[in-house]
């Protein structure tokens, strides 16, 4: 099958891939564009690791067709901070200690970024609602609420976490 | 992949191509049956592109149209959803997760055609009819015959589901839709009601109440609606219609749940969708 060229912005960048038609937006960016923050966990949309903001909302990137985000905004964990500045969620992960395998953790990230820009102040009844797209087979939840809401609180006081 | 621009031009690429082509939407059905193998298509017509059939907007006249393109996650959050169809923004908000109802839509929560499908038995309560494009016109087919079989619809290879219209419900109405599933999220409706009343001067004028899951399509509870109109609301009507509602279940035992459990959830969720949309109906 031919490929198609994907012309799309990824984390501010403007970026363009040749793709197949039939490859996913999770595939062209872990293979194609190097980014490999997104994983790959189900495939079919149920365990949230492959969690990205399709212009700013999260999406199940392994259900997206790499050419359905043609002229938009993907944005992945490598444009939520930077390794120097980390962003307050980030932070408070890190200081939780919530990653322990660490596999479903870009895909929290996201989903978490993404619920605190809708609900800036959530209840821990919205923060568990904001992550049951995504599957932690450690069972860090308890963790992962606790540091939401303190990142959420950070975020409110304008500063980082820290 | 082929990306139309308008439903006309859509509609003459399935007149000749139909038959071996998969119009995708938000993809959250067709991927996960392209990469198990059990569709192939040669050809992807991608929807994104047509801005009429995206969007929820008031009908001509009064009601809804919603475009086929519209997001779980938007009729979730829809202002006019929220406060006058409210058994639509009960089962939009149980599709999947958020990051799959911010792709999946209701035309492709419909085409899909499963019988556990959470948007169709609140789109019947509610009589919500589909508006059909093809290269030979127009047509409009009521929710009630728009369904065929499992993963089966009305829709011929040539034709595309552009939109959804529901009338406005009358003055004092109420709708609700609960489904059972073992876990909150990210499940599929073991057994689905929605119920839609209309209540003027006490007395209940309208009743419809569609049921998920119980058979090869969603179906209405006939018997159930009828024993309901006419009558006062009270809690004895209710479990009265709850026990009519199971005669129009046709429920089959799988790894979800056995035939006569399902019967006991139509029961169950018939008088709690009942009791929950007369609330609303008289808030």
């Amino acid at each position: 099958m031919p490929k198609q060229i994907l012309s799309f912005n990824v984390n501010g960048d403007k970026v363009d891939v040749l793709v197949p038609p039939y490859l996913t937006l999770l595939d062209a960016l872990r293979d194609e564009v190097e980014l490999t923050g997104p994983k790959e966990g189900c495939g079919t949309g149920d365990c949230g690791a492959c969690t990205v903001h399709l212009d700013g909302k999260p999406v199940a990137s392994c259900l997206v067709l790499a050419l359905q985000a043609r002229g938009r905004s993907v944005r992945t964990i490598e444009g939520l901070g930077t390794s120097t500045t980390l962003h307050p969620l980030q932070d408070a992960f890190v200081r939780h200690g919530v990653p322990q395998c660490g596999f479903c953790i870009p895909g929290v990230l996201m989903a978490a970024a993404a619920l605190l820009e809708e609900h800036p102040a959530p209840s821990q009844e919205q923060i568990r609602y904001g992550i049951a797209g995504n599957l932690c087979r450690c069972t860090g939840y308890t963790k992962m609420v606790a540091a939401i809401e303190e990142a959420a609180g950070m975020m409110k006081q304008g500063g980082s976490a820290r | 992949m082929i990306l139309p621009s308008s439903v006309e031009e859509c509609v003459k690429t399935l007149a000749s191509r139909g038959a071996v082509a998969k119009t995708v939407a938000g993809g959250t059905d067709l991927l996960p049956q392209m990469k198990n193998g059990v569709v192939k298509p040669a050809v992807v017509i991608d929807l994104s592109g047509i801005a009429a059939m995206r969007g929820v907007a008031a009908a001509n006249g009064a009601g809804l149209r919603i475009g086929a393109c519209a997001t779980a996650r938007e009729l979730e959050l829809n202002a006019d959803v929220l406060r006058r169809y409210t058994a639509l923004a009960d089962g939009a908000a149980l599709v999947g997760s958020v990051q799959v109802r911010n792709l999946a839509t209701v035309g492709g929560n419909l085409c899909n055609a499963a019988p556990s499908a959470d948007m169709a038995p609140p789109l019947m309560a509610l009589e919500a009819e589909a508006v059909i494009a093809s290269s030979r016109g127009e047509r409009r087919v009521p929710l009630a015959t728009f369904f065929q079989g499992v993963r089966r619809t009305v829709l011929a290879t040539d034709e595309l589901l552009v939109a959804i219209v529901v009338p406005a419900p009358a003055p004092g109405s109420g709708g609700s839709y609960i489904r059972h599933t073992p876990r909150r999220e990210l499940d599929i409706a073991v057994v689905g009601v929605a119920s839609q009343v209309t209540v003027q001067n006490g007395r209940c004028v309208k009743a419809r109440i569609a049921l998920a899951s119980v058979a090869p399509t969603p179906v209405h509870a006939t018997a159930a609606e009828r024993a309901l109109e006419g009558q006062t609301l009270t809690p004895e009507r209710i479990e009265e219609a709850a026990g009519l509602a199971v005669e129009a279940a046709k429920p089959i035992s799988d790894q979800r749940g056995s035939a006569e459990f399902r019967r006991h959830l139509v029961r169950v969720l018939t008088r709690r969708t009942l009791t929950s949309a007369l609330a609303r109906a008289s808030a």
